[in-house]
Order: structure tokens, then sequence, then C-alpha cells
């Protein structure tokens, strides 16, 4: 199935800005995290089809998934 | 001998009430500078300083503003900002609270910082540099850090809470502290080119969620920074839900987070 993955601010660098990625059937957003290795302590927002969702999330075909880093300064 | 609202009524020119008349007013009638702007408005005349505000803000509403307590909680990149833009929007009483002195590194972003203030006390630059602006608006300055226990204090009276801090675990306790005192809280946050914002409704835990990852540390900032232009873009879009929250507009960022990249200038929102 297909996922589009966005990934924003500094998870861009040296990986992608938005890709139309092929996952198996029952994958969730953690697995997708592992597989970009992305930093857990470095998450901020995660959003699947525009709403703000748990990492257990599971994904199905058309979804798009989107990354953001974690942002904390004032 | 002729009455202060006589006065201010005959001062005025059309119903705006010129500074010059203000501050006569106040010799005259040994009143407070917050005392004659209360009058002013009270008699549906408006100080001439907000009659460019007038279009978006009515006298009425004004009067709202200025009768209103806002808490902004950090008075750094983002609460220099929010504190200057409060005070000439005409919100007349605001609760300054930060520990630090200002140094070299704020002197890139952070409103209140100059060459002459550097080792000095950011919330008291906040309250000279209100005083210079408009001597009508009230600032409580607090050279302390927000905690919980000293949160329920500080808050005390705010209508609405400006969350500027500068890390997470302090947002999370006055977010938590919002909800047990029933106070609306702007939440925003910035790193580098990079921004975030929300407004949390009592009950709600908007702030909680946002962090629902986090375990430790700081965020992108610890890495990129904070530019000039960061601060003063997300600041300007709490103190407009600030702004909306006091007067009774309900076109809220209630439910949803918008987030900013600057770098390649694209907004997004997140529902919640």
């Amino acid at each position: 199935m297909k996922v589009t993955v966005k990934l924003f601010a500094t998870f861009q660098k040296g990986r992608f800005t938005v890709e139309a990625r092929e996952y198996p059937q029952g994958i969730i957003v953690d697995d997708i995290i592992t597989e970009l290795e992305i930093p857990r302590d470095s998450l901020g927002i995660v959003m699947v089809n525009h709403r703000h969702v748990e990492l257990g999330r599971e994904l199905v075909d058309g979804d798009t998934l989107a990354i953001f880093p974690l942002v904390g300064g004032g | 001998m002729e009455s202060l609202d006589d006065y201010l009524a005959k001062g005025a020119v059309g119903d705006l009430v010129p500074w010059s008349v203000q501050v006569s007013a106040m010799e005259m009638f040994s009143c407070s500078c917050a005392e004659v702007e209360e009058r002013i408005l009270s008699l549906n005349l408006l100080p001439a300083r907000y009659q460019r505000n007038r279009q978006t803000i009515s006298t009425s509403a004004q009067l709202r503003l200025f009768r209103s307590r806002v808490a902004v909680i950090g008075c750094g990149g983002l609460g220099g900002y929010v504190v200057e833009q409060l005070a000439r929007l005409g919100v007349g009483n605001l609760v300054a609270v930060d520990p630090d002195v200002f140094e070299e590194h704020n002197l890139n972003r952070q409103l209140f910082s100059s060459i002459a203030e550097l080792g000095k006390s950011k919330v008291a630059a906040a309250v000279a540099r209100i005083g210079s602006i408009n001597p009508a608006v009230s600032v409580t300055a607090h050279r302390i850090a927000f905690t919980a226990s000293n949160g329920a204090e500080l808050l005390q009276g705010a209508l609405v809470v400006v969350d500027a801090l500068d890390n997470i675990p302090a947002r999370l306790e006055l977010s938590e502290i919002c909800n047990r005192l029933g106070i609306p809280l702007v939440h925003g946050a910035i790193g580098g080119w990079y921004g975030h914002l929300a407004t949390q409704f009592p009950g709600e835990e908007l702030v909680k969620s946002i962090y629902r990852n986090w375990s430790a540390g700081k965020g992108v900032e610890q890495q990129l920074g904070n530019p000039s232009f960061t601060p003063a873009v997300v600041a300007s879009m709490q103190v407009a839900e600030v702004c909306k929250l006091l007067i009774g507009e309900e076109r809220h960022l209630r439910g949803r987070i918008l987030s900013l990249d600057l770098h390649a200038m694209e907004f997004h929102e997140t529902g919640v």
C-alpha cells in the first residue's frame, strides 16, 4: 500500500521533503519513524491526514503521514 | 469646579482625546494615567493613540481590553514582542514573569534587549519600555521563574495567559495550572525558521498533546537557535489570539495547531 510521508524542518535534512512510499499492510507510525531513523526524543507533532496521532496508529492505503520535529523555544 | 468627565468631553476632538488633554487631566484632577484612560473610554471617547485601532476594535471593546489582565510567562524572544503588542493594543494590566537578565546572545531578537540593558532584568526592561509607550498600562513584573508552586499566585486575576516560555517542562506545568484555574492559554513555541501556536481552552489538553512524544531536553531551538523574525511572527499571532479572547471574537485557533515553516513559507494546520 502507498503512504505519503511528509517531513518537516530539520527532518528533511539527509532524507526527503515528501515521498509516496510503499509499505506492507498493518504498519504503524512508529515503524516508519524507526525506518527513517528519526530519534524518538526529537519528535514533535505527528499527524495522519491532518490529525495529531499516537505513534501506535496503524496506517492504511492512501494515508498521509506528516512528521514535525520538537519545537520548544521562546 | 468642572468635573473630570466634562473636562475630557470638552477636550475631545470629535471623539478623540489627545494625549496632551489626558496629561493635563491627570494634573488638574490628581488622577493616575490609568484612571484618566478608563474615564475616557467609559465616556465612549477614545484616547487618540487608539484611533487606528477603531476599525478593528470598537471603543467598548477597547474599554474591555483596558480592564483586562493578561499574564505573559517568559519575557524573552516571544514574550518581549507579546508584552509590547498587548500594551500598544491597550490591554490595561500585564503581568510579566521571567527570572533572567539580558545577555549578548539575546540582542539578535529580543525586543527589549539593548547594549545598555545587558546584565539587567528582562521584566524590569519591560516595565520601563511600556512606561515610555503608555503609562496607563500597568505592568506587574516578577523576576522569578514560573513554577508549579508559584504559578497559581502569578496567574491570579488573569483572563488569558500567554505561554512564551523557553522550555517544555515549564510549558507543561503552565498548561496544567491554567486548566486548574480555568484560564485560556495561548501557547507558542519557536526554533530556527520554525514555530507553532495553539489556543488551549480550560479542560483541553492541547499543550500536553503537542508534547506527547517529549521525554527530556529541548527541541530544534537547541541546535538552530532563533533568528529575529520567528519570535516576531509567532508572538504577533499569539497576540491576535489574546485580542480575540478578550473582546469576545470567537474565531480562535481552537482544537488545532498551526505550524509555521518560514523557510519554505508554509503554514500547516493539525487537528487534535
